[in-house]
Order: C-alpha cells, then structure tokens, then sequence
C-alpha cells in the first residue's frame, strides 16, 4: 500500500517558510535571525531528504514577514535558501537570497591578532567577492574565505 | 582633511596625497613654526618604538604643541587591564590629536570610531602605518622630482613587510614600475601582484638583487628576519644574498637612492653609507617634516 504524503514540518497559514537550508546551518540561521527571541510560533525540521542538497533543514515562522535586509544575513550560512511567502495557506511570493555588500555582526574575522576578536567591536567585513565567499575585515584588512568563516 | 583621522593610506585621495607631500616641502625650508600654541598631542605607544616616537614628538614640539603619553604600555593603566575603547574615551578629553602605536591589527581604525579628536595610526601591529609611507614618497619625490614613471626595486622581506605593502599600493596609483627581490619564502604574495595586474603595471621578479641595481631609481631596503624562516638552513643560505654593499653600485643610475624604513641590521653595509645614493638617513630626517605636514592637515591648521 502506497503511503500518502506527508509534510514533515505542518503547513502555518500566514508567514515565512525557508527552505533548503543546509541542515548543519539549521541553528545559524535561527541565531541570525534571532528566532530564538520572538514569540511567534515557529516550527522546523532538520535532516529531511532534499532531492538536490543531501539533508536539508526548513523552518517556517507564524506571522512574520522579513525585510530582504534581514533575510539577505543568512546568506552566508544558507546561500540556497528559498523562501516562500504564505498567506490564507497559499504561496503568494518566493525569494532567494542574496550575499550583500557588507556583513555586520554576523561574522568573526579570522585574524586572531584583530580588535574584533580583542574587545567587545561589532565585526564589520566589505564584501570583496561573493563566489567564492570573501570577506574584508573593517579594522584588521585581512580577508575571511568561506572556508575559515565562523558564524558568531 | 579637518577632523579626520589617518588610518591607512587608502584613506585619502591622491589630490590629499599631493597636497600633503607639498607642505611637507614647506616645512623642510621652514620648520620651526608657531602653529600650535596651547595644543596637545598625546603619543600613545602600546608597544615601543622609539624612532617614530620620536619622529612625532619632534615634530610636534617644531610647531610650538606639547606632548603627553606613554612610551611602554607596561606603565600605563592598560596593565590593570583597562580597555582600549577607555583609554582613547579618556585621552581624547585631554589631547586634540592621538598619536597611536598598537600591536593589535585594526586598532587604530576602532580608536579612530571611539574618538573625539583625530587619530594617527603610527603602527597597528602588521597592518597599516600610513605615516611611514607619506615619509617614503616624500623621499621620493624630493630626490627624483616626481612620482611618475619611476623603478622601484623592493629588496628583502616582501612577504611580511608592511612597509613594502603600503608604499606598493601608494605607488600604484602613478605609472610605477616594481622590481620584487626576495629570496623564495619571503617573496611579494600573490593579492598584491594581482592587484598590479589589474592595474596594468608592470613588475618583475628575482632572487638576484645584483642584476637590478642599474636600472632602479630606487632601491627599498627591508630586513630578512631570521623568525620568518620555518626552516633555519634556509635562513642561513639566503641571509647573505641581500646585503648591499659599495661594490654592486658601480653600475647604478647617479640619482638613485636607497632607502629603508629602518632600523637596519646588516642589509646595507657601512661601506654605502658615504656614497651619494645612501639616502636612508635623510628619508628618516624627512619623516619629522612629513609628520609636520600630516599634524597640521588634521588639525585643519594647513
């Protein structure tokens, strides 16, 4: 007998889901975008099968709607996320995001002998190449690539 | 340029550049001027060094300022372990420009955030130290008349060199051409040489520093460190090969000019010092009257 299908994660009525997030990045996503502090009901799931991207994570937020500022943070952790808007259980908008040209707070520079990793310095990187990943620290100069990104 | 403060040389334009190399000439003909009665200019040195403590007080006390600060972070309140975001809050309510020396990259740019008074970065570990690099083309102005079109030969530690770095980015922005003489490890990095590329410019590379003499206007001297050597026998084998002696410039061009940022160890001997391209004690002489120039630019007194 054929199984019916089922959603791992139930469907919200209103608000944000995000999809395809690399399910190692599940609880960096949810530190960036801070959902560990808003009220909202949020639901996720983790390790789900994902026909392209190995184990996948998705979360889906009750009632909130993010700025492509904000989405766009998660970026670095979640660079094929998809995000799908949902009102009255419908699909009425999807995203993807994109790397920005500055990266504020999110990223610890990987120079030990910076400021940043000294005193309490909001990290600040200009964004010099996006593919592959680099990242220009605001004080010490010294580049941080994908591969020695650390997600504060 | 009043009220900014100088990080990096990246920070200012060449027209800034240009301008402050100009006045930097003014003060050479006339350099003891009452510009700043009743100013103080803190010296802030976390981690020693002497010759451009000394460089910037000099200059400071040309111009009628006084000077306050620490020369050895081990007798200031940062051993009781106070933070650089309080020292600069404190010092910059009692002085009108901080003069800082800091071992930690990428101080110099967060004291220039926390500030209320304009920050020279006289050093931030192995990043930047902007000062050094006006007095180098200043340096080379004076001795070659221009900027454009000139060889600059780079001798030594390219890898870890922050000195050869900022003068290399400065120098690009007119038609140079490098010369990179470096033994194997310690050779220019790869990010710079794009950048060249990028640019357009033209560079050439060699362990041989005997070959490129003739054609330099300018030969930059910097030290081999024995600690950059992973392997010791490496050190051993090369450390003799970039050591300038009298002999190897009877080739050279009669107005070119060596320079280092020192201190020097061995990598010049004293038998360069009384020819005429010896020129490394006057390019620290012209540091005062750069830093002159720079001091009175951020103070918006030039």
């Amino acid at each position: 007998m054929k199984e019916p299908k089922q959603l791992s994660v139930s469907a919200i009525e209103s608000g944000t889901v995000i999809d395809h997030i690399p399910a190692s990045s599940l609880f960096k996503v949810i530190k960036i975008l801070r959902l560990d502090c808003i009220p909202n009901q949020i639901t996720f799931g983790t390790n789900l099968e994902s026909k392209t991207d190995g184990k996948k994570a998705i979360i889906k937020i009750a009632g909130v709607f993010f700025e492509n500022e904000d989405i766009n943070r998660i970026a670095l952790v979640a660079p094929k996320a998809k995000l799908n808007i949902i009102k009255d259980y419908e699909v009425i908008e999807k995203k993807v995001v994109e790397v920005p040209d500055t990266i504020v707070s999110i990223a610890r520079c990987m120079n030990p002998k910076c400021i940043t990793n000294f005193e309490k310095v909001t990290t600040r990187f200009k964004v010099i190449s996006k593919k592959p990943l680099a990242l220009k620290c605001h004080y010490c100069e010294k580049i941080t690539d994908q591969e020695r990104l650390e997600i504060i | 340029m009043k009220n900014r403060s100088l990080v990096s040389i990246d920070d200012l334009t060449t027209d800034e550049i240009n301008r402050i190399l100009k006045l930097a000439g003014e003060f050479e003909k006339n350099p003891v001027q009452e510009l700043l009665p009743g100013k103080v200019v803190a010296t802030l040195f976390f981690e020693p060094s002497t010759r451009t403590r000394l460089s910037f007080e000099s200059a400071v006390n040309k111009l009628g300022g006084k000077v306050i600060g620490f020369t050895d972070s081990s007798t200031s309140s940062v051993t009781k372990g106070e933070t650089l975001y309080d020292t600069i809050r404190m010092v910059s309510s009692y002085a009108d420009l901080i003069v800082m020396r800091h071992p930690i990259e990428g101080s110099a740019r967060y004291a220039s955030e926390v500030s209320s008074v304009p920050i020279i970065n006289a050093g931030d570990g192995a990043n930047q130290h902007p000062t050094q690099t006006l007095l180098d083309m200043y340096s080379i102005l004076k001795t070659q008349g221009t900027l454009d079109k000139l060889n600059i030969c780079m001798v030594g530690d390219l890898k870890y060199g922050r000195t050869v770095h900022s003068l290399l980015m400065a120098m690009s922005r007119w038609n140079t051409s490098f010369t990179f003489v470096a033994p194997e490890e310690l050779r220019m990095p790869d990010e710079y040489k794009l950048y060249l590329d990028n640019l357009g410019l033209k560079y050439h590379e060699t362990a041989d520093l005997s070959e490129v003499i003739n054609h330099a206007d300018i030969v930059y001297m910097t030290r081999v460190q024995k600690e950059r050597f992973s392997d010791p026998i490496e050190y051993e084998k090369v450390k003799n090969a970039y050591v300038l002696h009298k002999e190897m410039l009877m080739g050279a061009k009669p107005g070119m000019k060596i320079l280092h940022p020192l201190p020097r160890v061995n990598e010049i001997n004293t038998d360069v010092d009384p020819t005429p391209n010896a020129y490394y004690f006057t390019q620290a002489k012209n540091g005062v009257y750069t830093r002159q120039a720079i001091i009175c630019t951020l103070l918006g007194i030039k």
